[in-house]
């Protein structure tokens, strides 16, 4: 599915590396299989293994080990608020409940349309600008910096028109 | 206002063009390595500049280019880009604002080590900049900059992009080279050292991205013009990210030997609402607190002065702690990071942050008792000098300073517990 759906993309990736290390482009590659569904799906990581020359067990625990790869799928898009020191000194931690509490969840959950899940997550380097989030869909990342509840409640209507 | 070598964007709009930077004399130093330099002479002159490798260790960057294999090829340059220490947000302003400076320190590196090809391993979340840097790195080839037979010589070098996909351990540069390989970020023994065995095995140099920006410059002005900023074993610019309860937080690059004092009151506005400060953090998440008094405050910021007030430098990423913040509280906050980033390779750093979590959570809500607090001493205790890499060692340097330095902070949480 992948290998027809991305051939050009797939041979790009390969080429990065040396013919005889294609392990290394387990990454890359996991994040194109996210690009639809925003989750790395099993038959994705059969084929992947194959690429890459390894097991599905070994891409299986690449997946797990790093933050941005998931194997459940959840809301459209998952607003990822930092809330680690140099942010929770700038109000990060108020600023996600009263996010959550505004959109009617708990932290780590998905809004019943399915659209929107809210995460807490370790530092994006954006500690100036606190409170700050990323949101993750697809293989796509954005920051959003200097929120507030309010602002980042329009950011997530727009998402949400977007879909619609 | 302060001169730049890193943060030239502030003072030439549109250097994130390549043809502005071409302008402001971009690419010309690395002409002149290339057409008129020996790999040994490109090291000779870093290493007289004085430079060290600004993402932490401080270690020399000239020794560290010469330490590579010269019988073992091909060799490869790795740019550390995976910026994820709480309270660091430096090198991304560099990628995205002076991108051409730091992708031609990529390129004098690949030179002076004699690597045809380099990697920028940045972290997941930086997509877009390693975006924007695949769209400068197309730029610079289709204008020679980059591909084979570079301004008429047999130099070749081709540079990629390599995402992680969030893990801060893959910032320590053996597990670095695990993920660039594909396989789970936990770091290697070492040594042997990337110079001697790095990426595929292959002998390969890791630099921080500001450690790269750096050079250009060098190479244009002298190791001399370098050597006229900062202090005599801490010479030339830092990026100091500034964080935390200040008015002003931001990036202010400022030469080595800059007092606290003026990076936070002069630059970054003081306090905010007229609180005191309490504590301040020079290496983010993984430094020791160090009380902020009068002389603390008036510390020069370089790698020799900061130890002496019971911290390391680190990346310079200075974290400010006013007096509404409790310690104990502040060390749920860090160690609640340490222990999500461990990588599960060693024991004291898998199993002894788990633990310090749970006293720390404790303590911060009320819940604890003085035991408790004497147990996660002990506990970090015997964490230091135990785990397989520093990540481990860094989790225990606030736990321990701050139970020794902030007694008061602790006191208070178990005597309000019941």
């Amino acid at each position: 599915m992948l290998r027809e759906k991305f051939t050009d993309e797939i041979q790009k990736i390969l080429a990065k590396y040396p013919v005889d290390q294609k392990r290394s482009a387990v990454m890359p590659l996991l994040y194109l299989a996210q690009r639809e569904g925003g989750f790395v799906t099993k038959g994705a990581l059969q084929e992947i293994a194959d690429i890459c020359e390894i097991t599905p067990t070994e891409v299986a625990s690449i997946v797990g080990f790093y933050s941005l790869y998931h194997d459940e799928k959840a809301g459209t898009y998952r607003i990822q608020v930092c809330t680690d020191l140099p942010c929770a000194l700038r109000g990060a931690d108020e600023f996600l409940q009263k996010l959550c509490d505004n959109l009617g969840i708990k932290v780590g959950e998905t809004t019943p349309d399915g659209k929107i899940t809210v995460e807490a997550v370790m530092c994006l380097a954006g500690c100036h600008r606190a409170p700050m989030f990323q949101v993750q869909s697809g293989d796509e990342l954005e920051y959003h910096e200097n929120q507030t509840v309010e602002s980042a409640l329009a950011v997530i209507e727009n998402l949400k028109a977007k879909e619609a | 206002m302060s001169e730049h070598i890193l943060l030239r964007h502030l003072q030439i709009p549109n250097l994130d063009n390549l043809e502005v930077y071409r302008q402001n004399g971009g690419f010309d130093a690395y002409r002149k390595v290339v057409t008129s330099m020996q790999p040994e002479q490109v090291i000779d002159v870093v290493k007289a500049s004085g430079l060290r490798g600004r993402g932490g260790a401080g270690f020399p960057t000239g020794m560290k280019w010469a330490f590579i294999d010269k019988k073992n090829f091909p060799h490869y340059v790795v740019a550390n880009a995976d910026e994820s220490e709480p309270g660091t947000f430096k090198d991304r302003e560099i990628m995205e604002s002076n991108p051409f400076q730091f992708l031609e320190g990529v390129a004098i590196c690949a030179y002076a080590v004699q690597a045809q090809a380099a990697y920028i391993y940045l972290r997941g979340e930086f997509w877009p900049v390693a975006h924007t840097l695949d769209q400068h790195i197309a730029e610079m080839e289709d204008a020679g900059l980059l591909g084979e037979h570079l301004f008429g010589t047999d130099t070749s070098l081709r540079i990629y992009t390599h995402l992680g996909a969030g893990a801060y351990i893959c910032g320590e540069e053996t597990a670095l080279l695990e993920s660039m390989e594909g396989k789970l970020g936990q770091p290697r023994l070492r040594p042997p050292f990337p110079p001697a065995y790095g990426l595929f095995g292959k002998p390969t140099i890791v630099n921080n991205v500001e450690t790269l920006t750096n050079v250009p410059l060098i190479l244009a002005n002298g190791a001399e013009w370098y050597r006229s900023f900062g202090t005599e074993k801490s010479p030339g610019m830092k990026v100091f990210s500034l964080s935390g309860n200040v008015n002003r937080p931001g990036n202010y690059e400022l030469p080595l030997g800059t007092t606290f004092r003026e990076l936070i009151y002069a630059h970054g506005g003081g306090i905010p609402e007229g609180r005191k400060i309490k504590a301040i953090m020079p290496a983010g998440a993984s430094s020791s607190l160090i009380v902020a008094t009068e002389e603390a405050l008036d510390t020069a910021m370089d790698y020799e002065s900061v130890p002496k007030v019971g911290a390391q430098l680190g990346s310079a990423s200075v974290i400010v702690i006013d007096e509404s913040v409790n310690i104990a509280w502040l060390l749920n906050k860090t160690i609640h990071f340490f222990k999500h980033e461990s990588c599960g390779k060693c024991t004291p750093c898998r199993e002894g942050n788990y633990w310090m979590v749970h006293l720390t959570e404790r303590i911060a809500k009320g819940h604890a008792t003085q035991a408790d607090v004497d147990l996660l001493y002990s506990v970090a205790g015997q964490i230091k000098g135990k785990c397989f890499c520093a990540l481990g060692e860094f989790a225990i340097e606030a736990v321990l300073s701050g139970i020794e330095r902030f007694p008061q902070d602790f006191s208070l949480k178990v005597s309000a517990a019941k």
